[in-house]
């Protein structure tokens, strides 16, 4: 092996393991790229490769650290950490043109294993280029004697050919919905909402910009502080995290009385949970999952890949009029022996509400209420409310912590700072308390709309958490104490809410028009994108080939016209190919001497067809005695052209010029 | 039977006929299989591609597509680097046993595409790889040991290439009709024997190794011991140290005459009497148990005889 392929060999594996440094314990990536710099330090000085029994020490050593880091060598994370490693330990073994040939093998199962991370349009366009790299390289082990820009051009032809075969393939090979085997358990480990709440879970959450799915409204879309996205139900508290408890998925929950509408369809970025996330109250749904009790959407399994779905809801509803005695129960509990303050408040709100005579029905003080309280319980829940909005509470991603087990005590009467899980806790409690059924509800509130590719984005920073509490005659009703706290937050969004020095998420705040502007229309290309390219499954495939006029798509049919196309293509390759390998150039010098040969025609002097040019030059000559001179040049120098030992280009351009000139 | 079959069959597909002339590379003569690389990587497709169903990973089912695109299109690129290749035969100048052969072959590349990495292929494992670049002849010369006297073949000589990715072995069998004349190794060091006078004078004796007349050029065949090593050392180039002899003489180079007993052991010894006769500038003739060559001298007639030494006793034809 010559020192460039192995500088270049190098240079691929540093670049299809540079995107893995971010999730690579530090000090395999610091181990990896000290065996890389080692290897091009010893291809530079041309000192030997070191022993087996030291790179079996490495080996052994580097397998016994990923064992203790992962518990394991198998599944995604440690696998790939491992083939990474190994990757770079076989370049200490690196001889031969064979073991080159393994390292580009390697090099591109590695690119596969970055999809695992990031399937990104950036990442596609890093990773192409990685390839033409990987591809020169390949080009280069084979032939050693080629400079870099034919070697470039034989790889880059090679991979501009293979890009429509690929197409073809692509949209025509017949898909399998995977997983083949099961997926390790770690196999997608995404930020979002998770099924727990405590205090700060959200807050931390709401400083990612990530996507968490995007809606298109079918239908005239909802007002802003009616887009209550729901998500998991919590109904247990231990006095500091709220847990879902156990879900019923049996019982089928009642509406009543629904009004408003709204067909859209989600695409769901995969978060590998079992829930799925759709408007307050969903009753139609595209895709086979459960819709629990508490007014959950639940799949059977975590969700691993994108998913689109169709979804309907109606805005207006009663909900769960009838409720068992233990579900009540259940909405009831309180971890007993805390927050002593808060049980006191809740409790004199609840003896005043007693005290005073009925009110007449009014609107509804909080936003997330749909139907005018009344009663008891609904004077409760206003006392609750004007109680946040009058007391100097503050809305804040960055809530002082409260470490005492009386949390709810300590944030309602001390600190006062909090974000939504904050409120929604604590005002749960204090129905709870007020001995009026309440549980928390946490999903996504909003949305960024996207009048380029017309639809609605919900990052995770839109996460949000509220209340319902179950009213008698009402059933279950949503209250969002945020919004007596900070109404922005709900009307418009977070970034509106907080005081200018909180720290949010890049662009969430005042960016400019012209960069909002960018980003949008970067999400529709990415919207795109993610709907046809990453989402291209067996389904999509199915719905696209019926569309371009296919009936009744079958896998052999798709595997036969896939066969049929691709020979085409190739077919076409081949004979562009190969004409352009037979096509000879054509002689100037000859096409030039026949131009001669034409004027003369023209003159009445054609050439016969045994005549070389010397004989038909003295004929011509002897005919029109004008002529001779120029003639007699012409075909001596079209003879030495043409049989002459070497052909100069400037004399070649002078005959033209010549021959230009020539009227007889 | 079958081994008959596969005969037949390998004589229908491989054609074995000697060409004489220009050779075409047709599609007829190219053929093409996978190599090993070629089918692990085959093997590492189908598990990418499995990956990828497992973890519905859309850009991997991308890449695992492309990579077996290019692979397919490299089976076109190998094809192509051999495709319409024009090959003559060229010379092969003679050589002395245990030298090496060098047999010409002209590569003629009409088309606008360079070709990389062609590679010649001798049944004994010799290889010489070489570019063609585009519009363009160039001369190849396959280097062949040359291990017996008489007329050496190099048979059946494989053009393959496995550019560009290494993926596919194209090849073309190349059986010309070329032949190199390989003259008998000469004897180390001969004696050359007296001269006849043609009037039947007495004879004299050769003149003995210490009648130093000077030095010139060294001519292939000559003895190392004749080398002046001292000449080399001052950098002169090699030069053979040359004996006096008397010019005008008429030498019989008699076989019988040779003092080895074998026939080789003769042929070497009057090679190398051959040699030093025509370096010394001699008037020589050969004397063969098949036949006689009147004396002569001048490069032609050293050829001639080296020829029929290396001849002597073996078909010419062959």
């Amino acid at each position: 092996m010559t020192k460039p392929p192995i500088y270049a060999l190098l240079l691929s594996i540093l670049m299809v393991a540079a995107p893995h440094a971010e999730h690579l314990p530090p000090w395999v990536s610091a181990l990896c790229a000290a065996l890389l710099l080692w290897r091009a330090y010893l291809t530079h000085s041309g000192n030997p490769l070191p022993r087996r029994w030291l790179l079996t020490v490495i080996t052994i050593a580097g397998a016994g650290g990923i064992l203790i880091e992962f518990h394991t060598l198998f599944g995604r994370e440690a696998g790939v950490t491992l083939l990474i490693l190994l990757t770079a330990l076989k370049f200490m073994e690196l001889r031969n043109v064979r073991d080159a040939m393994v390292l580009i093998y390697l090099a591109c199962f590695i690119v596969i294993t970055n999809f695992f991370y990031s399937q990104s349009i950036p990442t596609a366009l890093y990773m192409l280029a990685t390839l033409l790299l990987i591809v020169t390289t390949w080009v280069h082990l084979h032939g050693q004697s080629i400079a870099f820009k034919p070697r470039l051009l034989v790889a880059g032809t090679l991979l501009l050919q293979a890009i429509p075969l690929t197409l073809v393939l692509f949209v025509l090979f017949p898909r399998v919905q995977g997983p083949l085997w099961g997926l390790p358990q770690d196999a997608f480990a995404t930020s979002g909402l998770d099924d727990k709440m405590s205090p700060g879970s959200l807050s931390r959450l709401s400083l990612s910009d990530e996507v968490a799915f995007r809606v298109v409204y079918n239908s005239q879309p909802p007002r802003r502080d009616q887009m209550y996205w729901r998500g998991p139900v919590l109904w247990n508290f231990d006095g500091r995290t709220w847990t879902p408890g156990r879900t019923m998925r049996t019982v089928a929950p009642q509406f009543a009385d629904t009004a408003q509408p709204i067909d859209y369809s989600v695409t769901l970025e995969p978060h590998n949970k079992t829930w799925l996330f759709a408007l307050d109250m969903p009753d139609r749904l595209s895709v086979a999952a459960d819709l629990t009790y508490d007014f959950q959407i639940l799949r059977k399994e975590p969700l691993k890949a994108r998913l689109r779905y169709e979804a309907r809801s109606h805005l207006v509803y009663h909900a769960n009029l009838l409720e068992s005695e233990r579900q009540i129960q259940r909405a009831l509990q309180l971890p007993p022996g805390l927050n002593p303050r808060a049980q006191e408040l809740a409790q004199r709100w609840r003896a005043a509400a007693e005290a005073a005579p009925s009110p007449q029905p009014s609107p509804a003080s909080g936003r997330g209420g749909n139907r005018p309280l009344m009663g008891t319980d609904e004077t409760v829940v206003r006392a609750a409310l004007a109680h946040f909005n009058r007391e100097n509470f503050h809305y804040t991603l960055e809530p002082p912590p409260l470490p005492g087990s009386n949390s709810i005590d300590e944030f309602l009467f001390e600190t006062r700072r909090g974000f939504c899980e904050h409120y929604a806790g604590s005002f749960v409690v204090l129905m709870r308390a007020a001995h009026i059924p309440a549980r928390v509800v946490t999903g996504y509130q909003g949305g960024e709309y996207n009048d380029i590719g017309g639809y609605y984005i919900v990052r995770q920073s839109d996460a949000h958490a509220w209340a319902e509490v179950w009213l008698s005659g009402q059933g279950w009703v949503r209250i969002d104490p945020t919004a007596a706290i900070a109404p922005a937050r709900v009307e418009r969004n977070l970034a509106a809410a907080l005081p200018d020095t909180a720290a949010l998420p890049f662009m969430a705040r005042s960016a400019p028009q012209w960069l909002r502007d960018l980003r949008l229309n970067w999400d529709a290309v990415s919207n795109r994108w993610n709907q046809w390219v990453l989402g291209y499954n067996s389904e999509l495939q199915f719905a696209f080939l019926s569309r371009l006029g296919m009936e009744d798509v079958t896998w052999q049919k798709l595997a036969l016209n896939m066969t049929f196309v691709l020979g085409l293509v190739i077919a076409a390759f081949a004979l562009f190919m190969l004409r352009h390998l037979i096509k000879r150039q054509p002689d100037k010098v000859q096409t030039t001497w026949l131009k001669v040969c034409r004027k003369l025609a023209k003159a009445g002097l054609p050439r016969a067809a045994h005549e070389g040019a010397l004989d038909y030059a003295e004929r011509v000559a002897a005919a029109r005695p004008g002529l001779a001179g120029d003639i007699r040049d012409l075909a001596s120098r079209y003879n030495s052209l043409r049989y002459g030992v070497e052909r100069d280009e400037l004399s070649l351009r002078a005959f033209c010029k010549a021959v230009r000139a020539f009227h007889p | 039977m079958l081994a008959a079959l596969r005969l037949r069959f390998n004589t229908w597909l491989f054609r074995p006929k000697i060409d004489s002339g220009t050779v075409v590379l047709t599609q007829r003569r190219i053929f093409i299989l996978p190599t090993r690389q070629g089918l692990a990587l085959a093997f590492l497709l189908v598990l990418m591609l499995l990956g990828d169903i497992n973890y519905n990973l859309s850009l991997g089912y991308v890449l695992t597509f492309l990579l077996a695109m290019m692979a397919v299109m490299s089976m076109l690129h190998a094809f192509r680097n051999l495709a319409h290749l024009e090959i003559r035969a060229g010379r092969a100048d003679a050589v002395f046993c245990g030298e090496t052969a060098r047999f010409m072959l002209h590569f003629r590349n009409p088309g606008a595409m360079p070709r990389y990495q062609l590679v010649l292929r001798h049944e004994n494992g010799g290889t010489v790889a070489f570019d063609a670049p585009a519009r363009q002849d160039n001369e190849v010369a396959f280097p062949l040991l040359a291990t017996q006297r008489g007329w050496l073949a190099p048979g059946r000589l494989t053009l393959y290439t496995e550019f560009p990715l290494g993926l596919f072995h194209a090849w073309s069998y190349l059986h010309f009709d070329m032949r190199c004349l390989v003259y008998p190794r000469p004897a180390d060091e001969a004696t050359l024997p007296s001269g006849d006078a043609p009037d039947g004078a007495g004879k004299r004796s050769v003149v003995g190794d210490d009648d130093f007349a000077g030095l010139r050029g060294y001519v292939a065949g000559d003895a190392l011991p004749r080398i002046a090593w001292k000449a080399y050392a001052r950098e002169r180039g090699l030069q053979v140290k040359q004996f006096a002899m008397q010019v005008g003489e008429e030498l019989w180079l008699d076989f019988a005459a040779a003092p080895e007993p074998d026939i080789e052991g003769k042929l070497a010894h009057m090679t190398r009497w051959v040699l030093d006769a025509e370096a010394q500038g001699l008037r020589y003739g050969l004397k063969l148990p098949n036949g006689e060559l009147p004396p002569g001298d001048g490069q032609p007639h050293r050829d001639e005889c080296l020829r029929r030494l290396a001849l002597f006793g073996l078909d010419e034809t062959r």
